[in-house]
């Protein structure tokens, strides 16, 4: 350090100054991230029931997930969740911001309309939905079904038809996040490029997939990383759609919601743990998927 | 930044003359495109209507799904507001969402200028330590948070329900890269002034930043008024829940009331838009801000 002055020098008071401003948020940090994410971790070694000692048993609870059908149900629907909803909500929010992209008149109305439902809070929006699905006299969607002479569907109540009609309001809430981010990716495209490919002679179609499309790469791999955690970490349509059940027979069960059971109904919070570590390692696959993305261009 | 700087030029409109809806000469293709997002777009907001329109129904009415009461009435908000813990719930949401956005405003701002604007050794790593903190899910916390919750006894307070988010990494981030922008000079000029590190950051920087510390305070409100994982785990005392988790259990007081459902998930809602409507500038160029940074 530096000996020179008789006291701190300016460099050193500064120093002071921003230890002494990060004091409170360095604490915080350390008490309700890191030393709870390492306790996660440890956790998920033992045979910790919030009431009981926390016992190692090294391996156990990743054993038992191995063993446990109802745990791979739940993945495969949080899978299922996650591509569907990538896809369509992706397909959607680009078809609908390439043509607002392009449209001058009505822009910001029309901009507000699909963006809207991003702003909800999902319970309030679930019961809105649960309600549509409902049964003749009650449910529009059926009540439409049947003045279409077409036959009733069951909806939340089938085992088929739960996990797409849970999904529906969720991709309805997501897409207009994902449109203001595809307009900001296709503003950011410099108009020259159109026009040197219209020059060109290239179609709408050929100027799509080989102008836009490429161009819009980083746009798309921010949207796809971001959308698929979102759905990975699907839990507030089913929790409220499903009276917190994820039914009929698990049909809707994700993953987050077969934590919060394990960890909050049945008290195994050790198995629990071992599950959540499961969740961190997809999603950090994820991340480093996208930074790898992006790197390789 | 770039959002400003890249918006649609109106002078694209006022070249081509005349009606012009993309830019070039209007097509019949062009009138058709509009249309279908203009429709797209009514339903997009079709739950809204069908919600709010059934919130001022009377329960006879609500099985003709006509948009228009025949006799609108307030009955179902009056009912809902003396007969059920929706004030409580609103007041609560009201609290903590106020509360939290004030301290991750203080905080997060703090942190950023720190990062942004001191030398000193060991700063680098306490950026990438924040920044790494966004890695980590929820999820994941909730676990040992509710442990220490229930050894703190903080189950069913409003601490509880606040303290995990009292600062976050992405707004020390955001405020970060806002400070950057911050010419040293400016600051300098005040320390000559004679004022205190403190006080430079509270008198100078923070007013120079107002634009991200608004968007930061958007987000965070509306993040905790629709926040339901950690408020659901941490309160069972029903005069603790918030907004989310009251109506959540909403379905054993008004079982098959579907109008009463309905208002209780109007009166959630209405604020957000509220919010919406009167900002929607500012939602709008944050949430494109964030996207162009990623």
């Amino acid at each position: 350090m530096n000996t020179r002055g008789h006291g701190p020098t300016i460099g050193q008071r500064r120093a002071i100054w921003a230890w002494g401003f990060l004091a409170l948020p360095i604490a915080f940090y350390v008490g309700v991230r890191f030393y709870p994410t390492i306790e996660a971790f440890y956790a998920s070694f033992t045979n910790w029931n919030i009431v009981g000692r926390k016992d190692f048993i090294g391996l156990g609870n990743y054993l038992r997930i191995a063993h446990d059908p109802s745990f791979w149900k739940v993945m495969g629907n949080t899978f299922a969740y996650l591509g569907l909803g990538v896809s369509i909500s992706l397909f959607l929010s680009f078809i609908v911001a390439y043509f607002l992209d392009k449209v001058r008149i009505g822009h910001g109305v029309l901009r507000a309309l699909y963006f809207i439902p991003h702003l909800t809070t999902a319970v309030a929006m679930a019961w809105v939905w649960r309600w549509f699905y409902q049964p003749v006299p009650v449910g529009v969607f059926n009540v439409w079904l049947v003045e279409l002479g077409l036959a009733q569907q069951p909806f939340l109540r089938s085992t088929e038809q739960a996990l797409p009609a849970v999904l529906a309001p969720a991709i309805w809430a997501g897409i207009g996040f994902q449109i203001v981010i595809f307009l900001a990716g296709l503003k950011a495209i410099p108009r020259s490029y159109y026009e040197a490919a219209e020059i060109d002679g290239a179609g709408p179609w050929r100027i799509l997939f080989e102008v836009t499309m490429p161009l819009l790469r980083p746009t798309i791999v921010f949207l796809v990383v971001t959308s698929s955690i979102a759905y990975l970490r699907i839990f507030d349509y089913v929790y409220a759609m499903t009276s917190g059940q994820g039914g009929p027979l698990d049909a809707t069960k994700p993953l987050v919601l077969k934590i919060f059971e394990t960890a909050f109904a049945h008290f195994d919070m050790g198995y629990a743990a071992a599950q959540t570590v499961i969740l961190f390692v997809i999603l950090l696959a994820i991340s480093l998927a996208q930074l790898r993305l992006l790197r390789s261009r | 930044m770039n959002a400003v700087r890249d918006s649609p030029s109106p002078i694209v409109v006022i070249r081509n003359g005349g009606l012009d809806l993309f830019g070039r000469r209007l097509a019949p293709g062009a009138i058709v495109a509009w249309t279908a997002l203009f429709l797209g777009g009514v339903v997009m907001v079709m739950p809204f209507v069908y919600m709010l329109a059934t919130s001022f129904k009377y329960n006879n009415e609500i099985y003709e799904l006509s948009l228009l009461p025949r006799e609108p009435t307030l009955d179902n908000y009056r009912r809902l507001f003396e007969k059920s813990g929706f004030p409580r719930w609103f007041l609560n949401s009201l609290l903590v969402g106020a509360s939290t956005t004030t301290s991750v405003l203080l905080f997060d701002s703090l942190v950023g200028y720190t990062l942004a604007k001191f030398r000193f050794r060991g700063r680098s790593i306490v950026f990438v330590a924040i920044l790494s903190t966004l890695m980590i899910p929820t999820e994941m916390l909730v676990l040992p948070w509710y442990s220490m919750a229930r050894t703190f006894g903080w189950l069913d307070t409003y601490w509880g329900i606040a303290f995990p988010g009292l600062m976050t990494g992405f707004g020390a981030f955001l405020m970060k890269q806002f400070f950057e922008g911050v010419p040293d000079d400016l600051l300098d000029a005040a320390r000559l002034d004679g004022l205190n590190e403190f006080q430079v950051w509270w008198q100078v920087a923070l007013p120079l930043v107002t634009p991200a510390l608004s968007a930061l305070a958007i987000f965070t409100f509306l993040g905790n008024w629709t926040a339901f994982l950690w408020p659901l785990i941490v309160t069972t005392d029903r005069a603790l829940y918030t907004l989310p988790v009251g109506l959540a259990s909403f379905s054993g007081e008004f079982q098959t009331e579907w109008e009463m459902v309905m208002t209780g998930a109007s009166v959630a809602t209405l604020p957000t838009l509220a919010v919406f409507i009167l900002l929607q500038k500012y939602i709008i160029r944050g949430i494109m801000l964030a996207g162009l940074k990623a």
